[in-house]
């Protein structure tokens, strides 16, 4: 099973890259510290320094701020609140989803109207709201991007849950005696939850570039340097100093990418009928 | 052979390679074939013969690159149609020959309006003009016995049922009067009144239109009904090729008569069933009422599944549940298994009424009545392993699980198949080993009435014929009583004592298996047993005989 | 068509009553936000002004019981008013409503391009499934999909208005120019060609890869197959049997995908400075002007709901299954 996996997996090429290209982002994370001990808010050098500046790799901002310091430290955030925030939704959607799919009838109407009203909140607006009046914190920013983001995730799983509960190896289930959480849990769920990690995988891209943009307007955690601040500081700058917003834009570009990219080979894995469809005949 | 007359369609050596990796290289090798005008070619095959892969290979639908045509000649009125360019093939399509296939749900395009469909082949294809085309496809729907043309032209195929789905696939095929039909199951999605009437149907145009015709099909009785010629496929290999008075009554090749043998018949050697005691199981004017659609503040339709339906079973007995889809009788089981629950009446299962019983009053009932499923592919979840799945049941009901895992293997053993793969995974096995332990594990909470529900109809009928038998011996064995739920009266005339026929969510006819063969009350079971196919054809005596050894072979019991 | 105003009805009442509960979490959120909601209401304006605080607290009855707070609210909103903002000295309405037509303009506009687009490129990728033509499509999807859009638009500055000169990179139109007529439609159009392909080009990547997929699967399915076997040929099977039926997907995905377009606007407009209601809350964000943007909140509902309607009346254009239901 594992090596079958990993064989899918591996014979799509993007995902591997996709892979490597995460593997490396998650360790600028994790070693940001060692790569740039100093604060990434602290002056190092002056302001408006060019790429390939002395000390400072990718130049520095208009306080004279590392902006390589910046955008390796960025990462911290980035994946933190992605990764936070996406597993949040998840657990939102998939246990209303659930619940919804499963028992169906009123249980299923009244969950699928709410989900039906938050699906039709424009969701950035509804995350610029909730941050904004909650202040701005790593809190306020997940639960924000967490709140927006469990639609899709509800109503994909409540598919799942729908098409599963009347398949017969969970009717026997219902005939052999199976507890109702027994059933749920041991039976329907690791059944419909292929496509559900792929979806999730793809959340968390999402809520990265939903990060970004809260942090570009001036959202973000006020005490933790993000890629989406970066660019929102240089914004007005943008005329003298392309390569403030460039870099951490690039950083955001390539991380999101990556994670589509491995979305993709765990489609193309988990889902073995539906990738063939999306590749070639 | 209708070797006199010019062939308007012949196969020489055809092969079909299959994408490299797979369990054989060829969907189809070396076939040679030929039908004439006026003459119906039945090939005829399990699963994974080849046989509809000669079919698309011959339409040019082959989903090519994977699958494409590696060697042969297939000649329309002595044209090769693998070497003509695309231009003449697309003209051909239509013109030359139609086709029609299997699902009539989704061979037609849901956007487009009957009329249009059938006219774009027209439009295509010929010099008619737009009052023409017209004419030409309301005359077309009348001609396949659609009611109403002018009106059914400008319907959405939604509107259709299966059947009327079919007859307007058979308009599109006739629109150009090809010289060739080719039809892939196209009854085998339909009902068995209606499967008669689409059979009836393509006969009728064919000898008005002196088309040829090939059929292809998995069913002897249909291949009774309708052929001239018989072509038997096995591992894509044409075995047999005759004509069919030889092929149906001196079939040569062993495995056209394992076939034939394998074709579900009444028996008459089954002795009728006394009943004595009082009874396992009393369902008294049961009732079950769906709502269909609705919503939040929306009542839905209501659709009445079940209607006062009332029947017994004694223990031993087999009680056969008969009807097309939609009569009820599948939803009769599930309210029996409490996979539903009954909306009215009562079901009194050793003194108890099951209906309205909370979940948990109805808990200890589950291990009495165990259910076994249509699909082999959906019924077993492909997570566990064999023991898993076998003992759920048992540890659910407090068995400790090293007993329950032993006794899985016991059970194994019963059903036919060897206690070491109960730690294989349901993927490694076939469809027929599947259902085989579909009943190993409704076997394991020693139930006293099993729900059988269509448990064969997903099966090749070589495949059905072992499974029906190892259900028969099995309730000898252990003396229980059976429900047994299918729309096809042949397969019921084998393994049942009593018959109830259904009719939309009410019993019309119930009564020994002998009686309602022999002497059927009310006219929809005559309806139904006028729907068989392939009566006349009496299946051969030798091979009659090898199948009533087969059921009356003793079997050894492990337990 | 009286079937189709029985829909419309059908849909309005629907929509009138997702509205009542949008304002209800409206409400619920000036409730929940930490410190007094009269604080909340007046935001960082009516700090300084306990009077004008006071007036709040009065209008909105915020010494009431919780029920008449929400009925007093929920109604006055119904009423068309979103309240006052003390930082501009105006209604609210008023101010979103003047800034609306641009805003419109951006959107719709974008939105048109991305399915236009997204559908072509999808149905070329396709059709060539496995070519360079697909990969080169499928690349620029999966990048465009993978773009912070504030952050291409600023790069688009950067590349067509900086460094090329070709295009303006902000604002409606050019101010003092006094254009009008047909110049002034080509002085906006000219303003509206980065934003637009700014907010357009991530929702290209997803119909274009929405598309593609649906043409495959439908490609596959067995009316195509009775097409083929009529004789069709493969353009006219494209065209009115693989692409009609693929297509159905993509608009329903493209009606709930309305509203985080509406809401993206508030990058594109603050980026290139578009006077729309984007621009408007960025800067009721900087002022914590919590009316002002409580309101836009309300009105880009309301633009969701109208545009779901739309794309559901398109549907039940092509798909003649739905009016059965």
């Amino acid at each position: 099973m594992n090596r079958d996996f990993w064989n899918a997996f591996a014979s799509n090429r993007g995902a591997l890259v996709g892979l490597a290209i995460l593997v490396v982002v998650v360790l600028m994370a994790i070693f940001a510290d060692v790569l740039y001990p100093r604060s990434p808010w602290s002056m190092v050098t002056a302001p408006f320094q060019p790429p390939l500046s002395d000390d400072v790799l990718l130049g520095s901002d208009t306080l004279g701020r590392d902006i390589a310091a910046g955008v390796v430290h960025g990462s911290r955030v980035s994946l933190l609140i992605g990764l936070i925030s996406s597993l949040v939704a998840l657990f939102i959607g998939v246990t209303l989803g659930a619940l919804a799919g499963y028992f169906g009838g009123w249980v299923d109407d009244a969950i699928m109207r709410f989900t039906e009203l938050f699906q039709t909140i424009p969701n950035f607006v509804l995350a610029v709201v909730l941050v904004a009046i909650f202040t701005p914190s790593i809190y306020s920013l997940v639960a924000a991007i967490a709140i927006v983001s469990w639609p899709p995730l509800a109503r994909l799983a409540r598919g799942e849950f729908l098409s599963l509960r009347s398949r017969e190896f969970v009717l026997a289930a219902v005939t052999t005696g199976q507890s109702t959480p027994r059933i749920i849990l041991r039976e329907i769920l690791p059944n419909s939850l292929s496509p559900i990690i792929v979806a999730a995988s793809l959340t968390v891209a999402t809520a990265i570039l939903l990060e970004s943009a809260l942090s570009f307007l001036g959202l973000g955690d006020p005490n933790m340097m993000s890629w989406g601040y970066q660019i929102g500081a240089a914004r007005t700058v943008l005329r003298q100093a392309w390569w403030m917003s460039f870099f951490p834009g690039i950083a955001i570009l390539i991380t999101v990418l990556a994670i589509n990219l491995v979305g993709e080979g765990l489609n193309d894995a988990l889902n073995p009928k539906l990738a063939r469809k999306g590749r070639g005949r | 052979m209708s070797t006199a007359k010019q062939p308007v369609l012949e196969l020489r050596n055809l092969s079909v390679s299959l994408p490299p990796g797979g369990d054989r290289p060829f969907a189809v090798e070396q076939v040679n074939l030929r039908v004439a005008a006026k003459e119906i070619l039945c090939i005829v095959g399990e699963s994974g013969s080849g046989k509809s892969m000669v079919a698309h290979a011959i339409m040019g639908l082959l989903p090519e690159p994977h699958v494409k045509v590696a060697a042969g000649e297939a000649l329309l009125n002595g044209e090769n149609l693998f070497t003509m360019s695309r231009t003449r093939q697309r003209q051909v399509r239509g013109v030359g020959m139609g086709m029609i296939f299997q699902e009539p749900m989704t061979a037609l395009n849901p956007l487009m309006r009957v009329g249009e469909q059938i006219e774009e082949a027209l439009r295509l294809h010929s010099d008619l003009d737009g009052r023409g085309r017209r004419a030409r496809v309301l005359e077309l729907l009348a001609d396949v016995g659609l009611p109403n043309p002018e009106d059914l032209r400008r319907s959405y195929p939604f509107r259709l049922s299966g059947g009327q789905r079919q007859r307007v696939m058979i308009a599109i095929a006739l629109a150009l009067e090809p010289d060739l039909l080719i039809a892939d199951e196209p009854t085998t999605a339909l009902d068995v009144t209606t499967q008669k009437q689409i059979l009836d149907l393509i006969r009728k145009v064919q000898a008005e239109k002196g088309m040829g015709v090939i059929f292809i099909t998995h069913d002897f009785g249909v291949v009774a009904e309708i052929a001239d010629s018989v072509a038997v496929m096995q591992h894509g290999r044409c075995v047999e090729y005759a004509r069919a008075e030889q092929v149906l009554n001196r079939p040569e090749h062993t495995y056209t008569r394992e076939l034939i043998a394998a074709v579900p018949h009444y028996i008459e050697h089954r002795e009728d069933f006394v009943r004595e005691g009082t009874a396992l199981l009393k369902a008294d004017s049961v009732r079950k009422v769906f709502q269909v659609g609705g919503g939040f503040l929306r009542r839905g339709r209501e659709l009445i599944a079940a209607d006062n339906v009332s029947l017994t079973i004694h223990p031993g007995e087999t009680v056969g549940v008969v009807g097309e889809s939609g009569s009820g009788k599948s939803t009769l089981g599930r309210c029996i298994v409490g996979l539903h629950k009954a909306d009215g009446g009562r079901i009194v299962f050793q003194g108890t009424d099951l209906v309205g019983l909370s979940r948990k009053a109805f808990r200890p009932f589950r291990k009495d009545v165990q259910m076994v499923f249509q699909d082999p592919y959906a019924s077993l979840n492909p997570r566990y392993r064999v023991a898993d799945i076998i003992s759920q049941g048992p540890i659910a009901f407090g068995t400790p699980r090293k007993k329950a895992h032993e006794r899985a293997r016991e059970l194994l053993e019963l059903v036919g198949l060897d206690a070491s793969v109960a730690r294989r995974f349901p993927h490694e096995f076939s469809g027929g080993q599947r259902q085989r332990i579909s009943i190993a594990r409704a076997l394991a909470l020693d139930p006293k009435l099993l729900i059988a529900d269509e448990p064969v109809s997903a099966l090749d009928v070589s495949v059905q014929t072992q499974v029906l038998d190892l259900l028969d011996d099995i309730r000898y064995q252990l003396g229980l009583a059976m429900l047994f739920i299918t729309h096809d009266l042949r397969v019921a005339a084998q393994v049942c004592d009593t018959i109830a026929v259904m009719q939309t969510g009410r019993i019309v006819e119930l009564g020994t298996c002998r009686d309602v063969f022999s002497n059927p009350t009310h006219s929809y079971t005559r309806t139904l047993l006028d729907a068989i196919p392939g009566q006349q054809w009496e299946i051969p005596a030798d091979l009659r005989h090898l199948r009533g050894e087969r059921a009356r072979r003793p079997r050894e019991v492990s337990r | 068509m009286a079937k189709i105003g029985l829909f419309l009805a059908r849909r309005l009442v629907k929509a009138a009553i997702i509205l009542f509960f949008i304002v209800l979490i409206n409400f619920a959120l000036i409730r929940a936000a930490p410190g007094d909601p009269a604080a909340v209401m007046a935001g960082e304006a009516g700090a300084s002004d306990p009077q004008y605080v006071e007036l709040l607290r009065q209008r909105f009855g915020l010494d009431e019981p919780l029920h008449t707070q929400m009925w007093i609210y929920v109604s006055s909103v119904f009423q068309g008013d979103l309240g006052f903002s003390y930082r501009q000295g105006r209604f609210v309405s008023d101010l979103i409503l003047e800034r609306l037509p641009a805003t419109l303009l951006l959107t719709v506009t974008a939105f048109i391009f991305a399915l236009a687009m997204g559908v072509l490129l999808g149905t070329l990728a396709a059709m060539k499934v496995g070519r360079w033509a697909d990969t080169a499509i499928t690349t620029l999807a999966l990048v465009s999909y993978a773009t912070p859009l504030f952050w291409l638009g600023l790069m688009l500055i950067l590349l067509f208005s900086v460094h090329l000169g070709w295009l303006p990179s902000f604002g409606f139109e050019s101010v003092g120019a006094g254009h009008t007529g047909l110049a002034r439609v080509a002085d906006v159009a000219a303003h509206m060609v980065l934003p637009v392909l700014t907010l357009g080009l991530f929702y290209m990547a997803v119909y274009t890869r929405l598309t593609r997929s649906s043409i495959l699967e439908v490609h596959e399915m067995d009316f195509v197959k009775t097409a083929r076997a009529k004789g069709v040929t493969e353009g006219n099977v494209m065209m009115f049997h693989v692409l009609r039926n693929a297509i159905l997907p993509v608009i329903t995905f493209a009606g709930f995908q309305a509203g985080h377009l509406i809401g993206g606007s508030i990058l594109v407009e603050t980026v290139f400075a578009w006077p729309g209601i984007g621009r408007l809350a960025f800067n009721a964000l900087l002022q914590r002007d919590y009316q002002v943007l409580l309101g836009v909140f309300v009105v880009t509902s309301i633009l969701v709901l109208l545009f779901n309607i739309i794309t559901d009346l398109l549907y039940t254009v092509i798909d003649p299954r739905i009016e059965v239901e």
